[in-house]
């Protein structure tokens, strides 16, 4: 193991993540959920009456994020995908289908669930971290 | 009038996550992957973004246990299964094996749609589509985040 000293962002990384938490909390204060993305947004595959304008509320700040942080701090995100086209859809399908079959995703297990410690949400963390890895590895090292 | 704020609130919140998002470098997938590799040259910098989020989330969380309604009404609906089930351990694991082929998970892919980045778009209509057939054939599993 070696670490890429360029590329690490110790100060940015704590706060922002600090920001997600504070997101999370004022989430489960004023409306009472889990801050989770997957579980949030898969459920605008199904619009029934009262449970679908709040899902699409959420869906949409975060679509108008970098809009707004163009706007207010002048940042504009860096988004690097080395995936090809096809490696693109079978992620897509795989994080979908994981996150739906798995109960939640890096932000309601990761995020929230460990900030409760819930157990499951370690154990999906840690699972999805593990496969993350070997994954990556078999891509970068192996093929 | 209160449901009006509510959706606000809900809107603000998901600007402000995205925001944690851009900032902390999780927008981007190369960033991800990079965190993943701990073979190749590794940056750590998600285990910051972890450890600051749960550090607040973790005062959040303490704060909404002492309460038993949210602000903008209705019960806490805050998960409190404790079994570790086969589906939480096998969708975890097809969920991450997706994470590390193309560096996305839900938020960030959706900040990245929001750039209108191509791959992006089509990350995301793929990602609708798995969640689709999970609950297409895995209809007995029902989702709790």
């Amino acid at each position: 193991m070696q670490i890429d000293w360029l590329s690490f962002t110790p100060i940015p990384s704590l706060v922002g993540g600090m920001i997600l938490g504070v997101a999370a909390a004022l989430y489960v204060l004023l409306h009472g959920r889990i801050l989770g993305i997957s579980g949030i947004v898969s459920g605008l595959l199904h619009p029934q009456v009262g449970d679908w304008t709040w899902r699409l509320s959420l869906t949409l700040g975060l679509l108008s994020a970098p809009f707004f942080a163009a706007l207010f701090f002048g940042i504009l995100p860096i988004i690097e995908v080395d995936a090809g086209w096809a490696a693109v859809i079978i992620a897509g399908l795989l994080v979908g289908f994981g996150a739906q079959y798995g109960s939640g995703c890096t932000s309601g297990h990761g995020i929230c669930g460990l900030s409760h410690l819930s157990p499951r949400s370690l154990v999906a963390t840690l699972s999805f971290m593990t496969a993350g890895f070997l994954v990556v590895f078999i891509i970068r090292h192996l093929i | 009038m209160k449901k009006h704020f509510s959706l606000i609130s809900q809107y603000a919140i998901g600007i402000l996550f995205g925001w944690g998002l851009i900032i902390s470098g999780m927008s981007n997938p190369q960033k991800i992957l990079s965190f993943l590799d701990i073979a190749g040259s590794w940056d750590p910098s998600l285990l910051f973004v972890m450890g600051g989020a749960v550090l607040v989330g973790l005062a959040g969380y303490y704060l909404a246990g002492k309460r038993s309604e949210a602000f903008f009404g209705g019960a806490l609906h805050i998960p409190t299964r404790r079994d570790i089930s086969r589906p939480l351990v096998i969708g975890s694991f097809i969920f991450g094996a997706g994470w590390g082929i193309a560096g996305f998970c839900p938020g960030p892919a959706l900040v990245a749609l929001g750039t209108g980045h191509l791959k992006a778009i089509v990350f995301v209509i793929a990602m609708f589509a798995g969640m689709l057939i999970c609950e297409r054939f895995f209809t007995a599993h029902r989702k709790q985040a």
